[in-house]
């Protein structure tokens, strides 16, 4: 197939982004609007490569807090303790969860670092109009927008422990402002993925030869 | 579906390609990035209406009752989701307390709202109103729902909680087990591609919105 692809771009197509519909583009400046579900059309993503970085920098940024700042604070008899995000699994793995350990490790660390670095990847590789493995780039893209969601976890978790932990001097737990800094890196990484337009990894690959013939097909 | 010549570009790497006649329940991938381009409909729309229908009526029970209490001495605390969240944003975290209201309430039940008025009006044979708008509003919505990871953060946390005192299981987290399960159900029997061939199936000339 790599002798004969051609996508819609080259042919002066434009694929609906809401309903799947392809339709022709035209050559004025208009914004052109599908002509089954109205939505307005546009070849690319409009600054999906500048809007991508600046939701990805933002994120880069609000992940220092996020990892620093406590994520929840406890106050008991005991004590007051706070809590980040790397002390609670430690706590978690000392007290014999090594498996909810390694859920929140990989949910709470893993999943928002990789996906900062996967992004920034897949960005800078665009970027330079790189043809390097397409289809590995095509598939870190899909695991991306796949388990962005899964950093929510910890959110949650403090959600729950913040409203059952309330009783008076026993044992009070707040949420610190380190889930205000999670929270935000989790929405911002998941607005990178979607101003994102995978198909600019694919478009380095894709000669624009083809567009004349495929043109006159199509008229 | 008598349309053997429909050309569709793969919404990830733009390849044209032609859309070609599968058996039911058979997904077509690009072929040049393996992305899912359509899913072949093999479910009926009876079958999807009530699995929506369960889906929402789980939905609502999981919201209606305690998920977890906690009792310590004498002092027994319950929450539910709402709760939660009311706390959250009276501790000062009313950003946090939004976005957990979102994702696990508001999403999910915007898009279970969306997708029985869907069904409702084509299993009366009518095009759903204000059709377009709603179905860009479900792909948003569907986004962000994260009941899925709403429940194990909940295991989590039951898990943090037993050195203080005595946890009693509600109604609703039995009923957010099943919620995923059943949206899980619900959202892949949704099929969003033959939705809309089924409700514009050529193309409307002019008269754009």
């Amino acid at each position: 197939m790599s002798d004969t692809t051609v996508t819609a771009a080259a042919c002066g197509l434009l694929s609906c982004h809401a309903c799947g519909l392809l339709s022709r583009g035209g050559h004025g400046g208009r914004p052109l609007h599908c002509p089954r579900c109205g939505a307005t059309l546009h070849v690319r993503k409009p600054n999906g490569v500048a809007r991508s970085w600046a939701f990805l920098i933002a994120a880069y940024i609000l992940y220092i807090p996020a990892n620093v700042l406590p994520i929840m604070e406890t106050s008991s008899l005991f004590g007051a303790q706070a809590d980040t995000i790397m002390s609670g699994i430690i706590y978690l793995w000392h007290s014999g969860s090594w498996d909810l350990a390694l859920v929140v490790f990989i949910a709470s660390i893993m999943v928002p670092l990789l996906k900062l670095i996967a992004l920034t990847l897949l960005l800078i590789s665009v970027q330079r109009r790189s043809t390097w493995q397409p289809m590995q780039r095509a598939k870190l893209y899909r695991i991306v927008e796949l388990v962005g969601r899964w950093s929510m976890l910890d959110i949650y978790v403090v959600a729950i422990l913040a409203a059952l932990v309330q009783i008076g001097a026993l044992a009070t737990i707040n949420a610190g402002p380190g889930a205000l800094a999670f929270g935000a890196v989790v929405v911002l990484t998941m607005f990178s993925a979607t101003a994102f337009d995978p198909r600019l990894i694919w478009d380095p690959l894709s000669p624009d030869r083809f567009c004349k013939k495929e043109r006159i097909n199509h008229e | 579906m008598g349309r053997p010549m429909t050309v569709i570009a793969c919404h990830e790497c733009d390849l044209l390609q032609r859309e070609i006649q599968l058996p039911p329940g058979r997904v077509a991938h690009c072929v040049r990035c393996g992305a899912k381009l359509y899913r072949v409909e093999n479910r009926s729309i009876d079958h999807t209406l009530a699995l929506t229908l369960a889906t929402a009526v789980v939905f609502i029970i999981a919201n209606s009752f305690p998920i977890i209490g906690l009792q310590i001495q004498t002092t027994r605390n319950d929450t539910s989701l709402v709760s939660a969240v009311h706390m959250l944003w009276h501790q000062g975290m009313w950003p946090v307390a939004g976005l957990v209201f979102f994702t696990t309430f508001l999403a999910p039940s915007a898009v279970l709202v969306i997708m029985i008025h869907i069904l409702v009006a084509l299993k009366r044979e009518r095009i759903p109103a204000g059709f377009t708008h709603v179905m860009s509003l479900l792909q948003i919505f569907n986004h962000w729902g994260m009941v899925e990871v709403f429940i194990i953060g909940v295991i989590v946390a039951l898990v943090k909680l037993t050195h203080y005192g005595t946890l009693i299981p509600g109604i609703a987290l039995w009923s957010l087990g099943v919620l995923t399960l059943l949206m899980t159900a619900t959202s892949s029997s949704f099929n969003a591609h033959d939705i809309w061939n089924r409700v514009h199936p050529t193309p409307r000339r002019g008269g754009n919105q």
